[in-house]
């Protein structure tokens, strides 16, 4: 039962908080809901018995690709509005909700991991059972996945080389 | 186990709401950066749905699919921001209604 109200828990957080990033007027405000839904996402794949997919999406979803846009925002400079905005960014009301939803999935975490038998009610899919078929029937995945990246490499790195020989002749 | 278990259709339920709601995101936003996020929310919503359907079997192949689709994503994510970068540049603002001229 207790799996149960923890996902309903984390799939209302993972939606309510993907409609609030998707109508925010302000980039970073919106960075914050989606982090919080990835948050989410990942304690319901954690509920259904994905432990190592609940894994990948903190660390490269919520960590890497959400790190990159952050950075992004913060190269592209937005002068006197971005100081304005950083302003407003450090008002408390900004953080009410985002930090009320993140304690919510705290809780969630400490209930689930405070049982002794991981709170899987299906069939759990180990990591090393994930390993053993990405490595097994899947490699040509891999491959194919690796030059997929080298290719994203390539491409941002031309992208975003012209912008900077473009900022260094002004 | 005992009985009580996740129903597949209200994770595919959870999974079409987000796939939805991104959507519609990528519908009435005009600012790039937000055109990008929509695009994460919808990819996110099909790795759930891949994700549910191989934890229902048991298998790992839905896990595996998730996978690509992280590496998917994060190749996405690096060339759209390559982008975003230029139009910044190019257009002084991150709306996508100007840059709707192509040269030629």
């Amino acid at each position: 039962m207790l799996e149960l109200i923890l996902f309903y828990m984390a799939s209302t957080i993972a939606l309510v908080s993907t409609i609030l990033a998707l109508t925010r007027a302000n980039a970073t405000h919106a960075l914050i809901y989606l982090i919080l839904s990835l948050l989410a996402v990942a304690v319901v794949f954690y509920l259904i018995g994905a432990p190592f997919a609940a894994a990948l999406e903190v660390v490269v979803y919520a960590g890497a690709i959400m790190v990159l846009f952050i950075f992004v925002i913060m190269m592209l400079n937005l002068g006197e509005k971005g100081d304005r905005q950083e302003k407003q960014l450090l008002k408390p009301q900004v953080w009410i909700v985002p930090v009320i939803f993140a304690l919510l999935l705290l809780v969630e975490l400490v209930l689930v991991l405070s049982k002794s038998a991981p709170a899987t009610t299906q069939g759990l899919v180990t990591s090393k059972q994930v390993g053993l078929t990405l490595f097994g029937p899947y490699v040509l995945a891999v491959e194919i996945a690796s030059m997929l990246l080298l290719a994203g490499l390539v491409g941002a790195y031309h992208l975003g080389r012209r912008y900077l020989e473009e900022g260094r002749e002004e | 186990m005992d009985g009580v278990s996740i129903p597949l259709d209200h994770v595919l339920l959870l999974s079409a709401l987000l796939f939805i709601c991104g959507l519609l995101g990528l519908m009435m936003r005009r600012n790039i950066i937000f055109i990008l996020v929509s695009l994460e929310v919808m990819l996110n919503a099909s790795a759930v749905a891949f994700v549910a359907a191989g934890a229902r079997w048991g298998q790992a192949d839905g896990q595996i699919v998730f996978m690509m689709i992280l590496a998917v994503a994060a190749a996405e994510v690096a060339v759209g921001l390559g982008l975003v970068l230029q139009i910044q540049r190019r257009f002084k603002n991150l709306d996508m209604d100007d840059a709707n001229r192509m040269r030629g």
